[in-house]
């Protein structure tokens, strides 16, 4: 069974520790530049919302390559890159609608969130679980039994 | 490896921008952020020169672990001469600029001289300007971060400025960064702004690396385990650092007007639980906790104040959330002003980040002026209408936003408690070590912290030493000395890492130690660290030596020295500095002038400042 990250803003403190993690994990080294999941922060520091990659079931990245660099891990679901077909057309960056696949001016290629073979590294970094790997079809739940606590104190 | 290993050289006057190696032999004498800070000061200046004239440096500083993924590390210093102490300053600050800078590719940033017209400084990874800051000087911290961010088209850019109090030489003025993050302490902020400087933006996409990055990436889980289990660490994170004012007030440490008394009848209308608590309409005071770049802990606090207060009445550009109080800013807003209302500390703290300024060097000040109003030396002639009395919380919001802006009493104010007070012919009454100002510590009450404030290199501060655990158990001066001596290395070890002092909750030397041997070249021992945080110390002492300070500076306040303190544990006592002072030269290996001896200096590997 799939699964998907979880992101609760309500839990999160801004501390970056999974920008760390991301970019330790796919680069070796620390460099929040080069995260592919981004933390973004509003109203003073009132909200940080982590953001990255849903990984869409019919994915527009894949969908808008022209040379097929986008694949799927058939393990995980997640939609990665293939490095050595990418040729850095940037069509999937303007076809994503989220903003979660990005031109790398190093490498030369795109990046994305690859679900870290399916033991994600901000989860893993996360203090706080603002950040969870769950069951891609029950993402809904924690929300759902806070809405059944509701209705429990309303009887 | 964890130093990048170059520095940013700027002379304000020439105009003129270097990239330089940094000096590894120096680093790896003194670290980094605090330390090295030092050391390129020291190398750069003359410790006499005026700290507000060209002559005198000012210094950005990280740490070799600031922006890895060890805990808390986002920690930057600004070392220089400070216009408040005439001593060293060394004031650092968290949230996220200080990693930024490093991942620009930079340890250090070295500013000289004197910009003849105001200037910011753009740095994009390798790329530096100096640019013109005629369309955000006289503008506020808040307002220039964002006219930064839109004007360069990029919000990724972080900010560290001054505003009208530093740009107009307020001696306590602060370096603000992120919004509410502050190098707040001794002025350096002044120092920023006599050089003409308004601010720094800077983007940095180059990452930092580490010398072992398995075995460094262990270390940081076991150490991040320490601070998730510390029971310390969660009373940070869930109440902030103001969870201290309940102890001070049941111990009896709290400053209470001016320094008068040690408790304070309000004092439950300002704490940490009055900051939780669910008030008229449903307000609480407390949004939520904040973090740091990298921090685990998130002790900052978000605040907002009720619509209907009457600060912001009027006024709806502060309707929204911003840094709220922490300790410090709620003992200098609160108990030594004796104002008891939540709304009006927090709309002072507003004040503070926006402006720029030292949240307690303010409020000790602002008590100091209210003494002197109370005992008929101020009339409200001379402060434009307003009953400077203690308890009235309009006199604290209205001269915290006056001496932000430069404007009327608030140019009074600007002076700080020393100046204030010998202006107006009673210099006893400034709460005051070496020209700083006094922490939220009563320090009759804790002889160790009496100590520490006496003999901090930057005047008063709460943050260079730790004898908390000593002066709790015992409110006499025996058995200080030698722990104070030994955390104030320990101290100036951590400050030199680019992590936060406040992981010491859950760590010791031994986890320092293992970070830095993980991520820096060399080995790190713990003999090692200590002997850095030690010559750290005796490098800070020196530079005093140099600018002309003398052990006759090692003193506190009359008040301290020979009133005795009315009530709590520790009543009836005064400070017995006589006592500690010999016993602390004894430790430091000093003379009885409080000089370090040449077997000190040469122990430690230091030459003549």
């Amino acid at each position: 069974m799939f699964r998907s990250l979880l992101i609760d803003p309500e839990k999160c403190t801004g501390c970056l520790q999974c920008e760390l993690a991301c970019s330790f994990e796919h680069e070796g080294v620390f460099n929040p530049a080069r995260s592919r999941i981004k933390v973004f922060e509003f109203e003073h520091g009132r909200r940080s919302v982590p953001y990255t990659c849903t990984q869409c079931d019919e994915a527009w990245c894949l969908n808008a390559c022209p040379v097929a660099a986008i694949e799927i891990d058939a393990a995980t679901g997640a939609k990665t890159v293939n490095e050595l077909s990418c040729v850095g057309c940037k069509a999937c960056t303007v076809a994503c609608p989220f903003g979660t696949i990005n031109f790398n001016p190093v490498s030369g290629k795109v990046d994305k969130c690859d679900l870290c073979a399916g033991n994600p590294q901000c989860v893993e970094a996360c203090p706080t679980a603002a950040i969870t790997y769950v069951d891609a079809d029950w993402t809904g739940m924690e929300k759902m039994r806070q809405s059944a606590t509701l209705a429990l104190s309303g009887t | 490896m964890a130093w990048q290993g170059k520095i940013l050289s700027v002379d304000l006057s020439a105009g003129t921008v270097a990239t330089e190696p940094l000096n590894m032999e120096w680093a790896h004498d003194f670290l980094g952020e605090r330390g090295l800070g030092t050391k390129y000061l020291i190398e750069n200046m003359d410790p006499a020169a005026d700290a507000l004239s060209p002559e005198n440096a000012l210094v950005f500083a990280t740490g070799p672990l600031t922006g890895t993924m060890a805990s808390t590390s986002g920690r930057y210093a600004v070392i220089t001469k400070g216009p408040l102490t005439d001593a060293i300053a060394c004031s650092n600050s968290g949230g996220k600029f200080g990693a930024e800078l490093k991942f620009a590719g930079y340890d250090l940033l070295l500013i000289k001289g004197r910009a003849s017209e105001p200037v910011y400084l753009l740095i994009e990874d390798g790329e530096v300007q100096i640019l013109s800051a005629g369309d955000i000087w006289g503008t506020t911290v808040w307002h220039t971060e964002e006219w930064l961010k839109s004007h360069h088209q990029n919000p990724s850019i972080k900010v560290a400025s001054i505003g009208v109090a530093g740009e107009r030489g307020v001696r306590y003025a602060a370096i603000v960064n992120d919004l509410h993050r502050a190098a707040g302490r001794s002025g350096v902020g002044a120092v920023m702004g006599s050089k003409n400087l308004k601010a720094i933006a800077v983007r940095g996409t180059r990452g930092v690396t580490v010398k072992d990055p398995k075995r460094f990436m262990a270390e940081v889980a076991s150490t991040n385990r320490l601070l998730a289990e510390n029971k310390g660490r969660a009373g940070l994170t869930k109440y902030g650092t103001n969870a201290m004012m309940d102890v001070m007030q049941e111990f009896g440490g709290l400053p209470t007007r001016n320094f008068k008394e040690v408790q304070f009848e309000g004092y439950d209308k300002v704490d940490a639980k009055a900051m939780h608590r669910v008030g008229r309409d449903g307000h609480r005071n407390l949004i939520t906790n904040k973090a740091c770049f990298g921090c685990t802990i998130a002790c900052g606090r978000i605040a907002h104040i009720h619509k209907d207060h009457f600060t912001i009445i009027n006024r709806k550009e502060y309707w929204h959330a911003s840094g709220g109080l922490e300790y410090e800013t709620a003992f200098a807003f609160g108990p030594v002003v004796g104002v008891d209302d939540i709304d009006a500390c927090t709309f002072a703290g507003y004040m503070m980040n926006e402006h720029g300024m030292d949240p307690i060097s303010f409020g000790v000040t602002l008590a100091a002026a209210m003494e002197l109003f109370e005992l008929g030396l101020i009339t409200s002639e001379e402060t434009d209408g307003i009953e400077l009395r203690f308890g009235n919380a309009e006199a604290l919001t209205v001269m915290a936003e006056k001496t932000g802006k430069y404007e009327g009493f608030g140019e009074v104010l600007a002076l700080g408690a020393k100046r204030l007070c010998e202006k107006y012919g009673r210099p006893e009454l400034a709460m005051v070590v070496k020209g700083q100002e006094f922490a939220g510590y009563d320090s009759r009450a804790m002889p160790g912290m009496g100590l520490g404030y006496a003999t901090s290199n930057r005047g008063a501060c709460h943050l260079k030493h730790d004898t908390f655990a000593e002066d709790m158990a015992d409110q006499s001066a025996s058995g200080k000395a030698v722990p104070c001596k030994e955390s104030q290395d320990r101290t100036a070890l951590v400050d030199s890492t680019g992590l936060c002092l406040f992981t010491t909750s859950s760590w010791g030397m031994e986890e320092f130690s293992q970070l830095l041997d993980a991520a820096c070249e060399g080995e790190w021992t713990v003999d090692r660290v200590l002997v850095v945080g030690e010559r750290v110390w005796n490098l800070e002492r020196q530079f005093n030596l140099a600018a002309g300070l003398s052990a006759a500076d090692d003193t506190l306040p009359p008040r301290m020295l020979s009133d005795p303190v009315p009530s709590g544990v520790a009543a009836g006592r005064v400070n017995e500095l006589d006592k500690m002072l010999p016993e602390y030269y004894d430790a430091r290996g000093w003379t009885d002038s409080g000089e370090p001896t040449s077997e000190t200096l040469s122990r430690l590997g230091l030459g003549t400042v």
